[in-house]
């Protein structure tokens, strides 16, 4: 699956592309690039990894070898609510791989993968540290611990309340 | 120099002090209450942000006076978010309160900080002595632990750079700079440290051989923390980032090098900036940069990146990475200490090991040699997880038992039930039975046992774990994490995960043992870094000791530990189940409980993930869920076409 730019991800691309010019062309530099280029638009399109190749005139096959090479770099865009499940050593002992599914299953996607809407993805991720709530998810920032399945799927009536009530915010604002 | 007039460094360091304690006495002179709160990942991770917001709350609605002091983590994870309360105006000693949530937060300030009751309920335990609250320490997790790297963690606050200096902080650094070079590297040998990043190498020696070299020289602390359960790195560079960047300083100026550099995870976003921070503050009180301290030596610290790539552990692979390419491993010699990063002279230590470096000059090698044991001196930092009462982070001496680490002072395995199984140094570790468990930790006896230090991820397994399965993660972990460079460790890996996948599946015939570990010993001999040689170690080692259980999945397709998914059943037990109760149906996630023909319930197999919901879901007073394995030994409960028309309709 190939995404399109969105409108706001070129114009971040190209306020990239005029602060990287004032940055050291050295290749010890690729991996700070890349990761300032994630930073900014969450995933490295390839339109970024082409400039970055152009930057520091390396091959852009060469960036794209060591950009896969390393787990950090995503070259899909992630959801508006990013799932990260815990795949730590605890967290597996608790079954977090149950959890992984029930969110795969629930969402018709799998993990590394991202919504057609562009609302979830999933991840797995190493170790997050809290490994007394085993097993552990998380939505965006929150971490939500002693994952069940039957929590995914509230989880998910949470998002779908907050989501409603921003809808209703936002009408009553405009309406005003 | 005159020997009589007090040297540049220890000066400028009196005058950081002065400013230090200056800035507590401020704080103190208005005698307020005082809220701790953990707030590093762990914490944050627990709901500490929450309960940081509650407090901010509480105080602002009822007016009250307080001062929230964010520290970072005590290591107690099962605890938190840790708070304590320091509200020397109620009478009280300072009260460690654990799982503080945010209803806790509110009503703590309600009823201690307002009404000066301290709810004995919810306390923990007191931080001091005192004859009212039982003292932490009489408590065998805080009392067996012996804190000397983690001694600060928890109890200053890693943004502030003046807390770490007031708590004598830096001083080991203003004297190393006033010592020859060779009298630190030499001080530290006498303390017999050795690298805490798994190998146990001796760190005076890697110093003093890139002490002989010439020209410029790097100094690396190695925070690219990959093992997926162990997080002391993290924790101690989020609690106490400064004794870290001291113990590197102090590297430096032994070795003769003018740039230092973190390398941190990127994964660690919290360690990041407060790392980035501490060098900040340590170069605008004249810590770091031009002339440390006012002695004259120059040092440049910075923050590297790592791109979260387990084998950037490895010192050469680390260094592939930060000159920008795959992070693979090159042929040792030339060890990095020759020829290191971008061809020059480096050293490469772990967290752990630099952190160990500021205590020992301080109290001299002699005071650190009384702890731990003859060869392996000093205290072991583990994340202990898994089915044990109280998980998280330990410091304990050296040559402590396992089994007084597991039942001492992590309280033991929890909800009753009896050890199968205990897993030390991550996916390069090994998995010992419980004939071991007298083995002192310490670099030698664990290799001995077939384990290692390694990280310091333990997992403690219950009767209710597989061994085998455990084992399956472990090199599923590995074979992803392979750099690919030597075939065994690339093609071997993959053969092993496949074999140790038909083991769980129940699909392995009796030959796949004596494969496995024929290939296991091909990787360890064919694999050019640590990733490779140690990958195999979780299999090895639990074929030997286990080998009952890896028969038991080949031979009866059955898993002792009823973990692997494809080889149990679950089913619900007729005489117990109550008619009339959907506790089951409603929880189950692909709808696989159906109502019998009697109006109990049974699961149908064939839609059943095994997930274990509905054992949780099913009340206690009827307990009716069982698990089986193998699998084809779950009794067969027909459905009930009538029952299936009644639900059909009802939805």
């Amino acid at each position: 699956m190939e995404e399109k730019l969105t409108p706001e991800e070129s114009a971040i691309l190209e306020e990239l592309r005029q602060s990287i010019r004032g940055d050291d062309s050295q290749r010890s530099r690729l991996i700070p690039i890349l990761q300032k280029v994630q930073e900014r638009l969450g995933y490295l399109p390839p339109e970024a990894v082409k400039m970055v190749a152009d930057h520091l005139a390396v091959p852009l096959s060469e960036v794209y070898s060591v950009a896969t090479f390393y787990n950090q770099f995503r070259f899909h865009p992630p959801g508006k609510y990013p799932i990260k499940v815990c795949m730590g050593t605890a967290c597996h002992v608790r079954g977090g791989e149950i959890i992984l599914e029930n969110f795969e299953r629930k969402l018709e996607i799998k993990e590394g993968e991202t919504t057609e809407d562009r609302e979830f993805s999933i991840e797995r991720v190493a170790c997050v540290g809290c490994c007394a709530l085993a097993p552990v998810a998380l939505v965006g920032e929150t971490v939500h611990g002693h994952m069940a399945p039957s929590k995914v799927e509230g989880l998910f009536t949470r998002i779908q309340v907050q989501k409603e009530i921003e809808e209703k915010r936002r009408k009553k604002d405009g309406s005003e | 120099m005159d020997p009589n007039e007090t040297p540049q460094c220890r000066r400028n360091l009196e005058a950081l002090q002065a400013k230090a304690a200056e800035k507590r006495r401020e704080k103190e002179a208005a005698p307020v209450p005082v809220i701790h709160i953990g707030s590093a990942t762990c914490g944050i991770a627990a709901g500490a942000l929450d309960t940081r917001q509650a407090f901010q709350e509480a105080l602002a609605e009822r007016g009250i006076e307080a001062r929230i002091h964010t520290v970072g983590c005590v290591g107690h994870c099962y605890a938190e978010p840790v708070v304590i309360i320091d509200h020397p105006d109620s009478g009280f000693p300072p009260i460690f309160y654990h799982e503080v949530t945010p209803g806790k937060a509110r009503m703590l300030v309600k009823l201690f900080l307002e009404q000066g009751d301290p709810r004995f309920e919810h306390i923990y335990g007191a931080t001091i002595e005192n004859d009212m609250i039982p003292w932490v320490q009489e408590f065998p997790r805080f009392s067996m632990e012996h804190r000397l790297v983690m001694d600060r963690c928890g109890r200053i606050d890693p943004e502030d750079i003046f807390e770490y200096l007031d708590d004598g902080g830096y001083a080991a650094l203003a004297a190393a700079l006033e010592t020859e070079p060779s009298d630190i590297v030499a001080e530290i040998g006498a303390a017999g440290l050795r690298g805490r990043g798994g190998a146990g190498f001796p760190t005076a020696k890697k110093w003093s051989f890139a002490a002989a070299t010439d020209g410029e020289k790097f100094v690396i602390c190695n925070a690219d923390e990959g093992d997926p359960g162990a997080y002391m790195d993290r924790t101690i560079l989020e609690s106490n980032p400064h004794q870290v960047l001291e113990g590197l300083a102090i590297c430096a100026y032994a070795v003769g090098a003018s740039r230092a550099m973190v390398y941190v995870r990127a994964e660690y976003p919290l360690a990041v900036r407060i790392v980035t921070r501490a060098i900040e503050q340590a170069r605008s009180e004249g810590i770091l940069g031009e002339s440390v301290l006012g002695s004259g030596f120059r040092l440049d610290m910075e923050v590297f990146q790592g791109s979260g790539a387990f084998v950037c552990g490895e010192e050469t692979a680390l260094i592939r990475s930060m000159e920008g390419f795959r992070g693979m491993p090159v042929h040792r010699p030339p060890y990095p200490v020759e020829a290191g990063l971008f061809g020059r002279p480096t050293v490469i230590n772990n967290v752990k090991t630099l952190a160990s470096v500021p205590p020992i000059l301080e109290n001299g090698a002699e005071a650190y040699r009384s702890v731990g044991t003859a060869d392996s001196p000093g205290t072991a930092i583990f994340s202990v997880v898994g089915d044990v009462v109280h998980p998280g982070l330990v410091e304990i001496p050296m040559g402590t038992t396992l089994r007084t680490l597991i039942y001492d002072v992590c309280g033991g395995i929890a909800k009753k039930k009896s050890f199968r199984a205990v897993q030390i140094g991550g996916p390069s570790g090994g998995c010992l039975p419980e004939s071991f468990l007298d083995t002192p930790i310490d670099f030698d006896s664990l290799i001995e046992a077939g384990a290692m230090m390694g990280s310091g991820g333990m997992v403690v397994m219950s009767e209710d774990s597989c061994v085998v399965n455990v084992c399956r993660y472990f090199l599923e972990f590995t074979q992803k994490e392979s750099c690919g460079r030597c075939t065994f460790c690339r093609i071997g890996t993959r053969h092993m995960l496949e074999i140790l996948n038909r083991l769980t599946c129940g699909e392995a015939v009796e030959e796949d043992l004596e494969r496995l570990e024929n290939l296991a010993h091909d990787i360890r001999e064919g694999s050019l870094c640590g990733l490779g040689k140690t990958a195999p170690n979780p299999v090895l080692t639990s074929l030997r000791y286990f080998r009952e259980e890896y028969e038991a999945h080949v031979r009866e397709g059955r898993c002792p530990g009823m973990m692997c998914r494809p080889l149990i059943a679950y089913y619900i037990e007729l005489d117990k189940c109550a008619r009339g109760c959907d506790a089951c149906v409603g929880c189950c996630p692909t709808d696989a409980v159906f109502t019998t023909s009697t109006r109990k319930k049974g699961i149908d197999l064939e839609l059943c993930v095994k997930c274990g919901e509905c054992m949780v879901a099913c009340p206690p007073e009827y307990d009716a869920v069982r698990k089986i394995s193998p699998a084809h030994l779950a009794p067969v409960v027909e459905r009930s076409p009538k029952r299936d028309k009644e639900a059909k309709d009802k939805a």
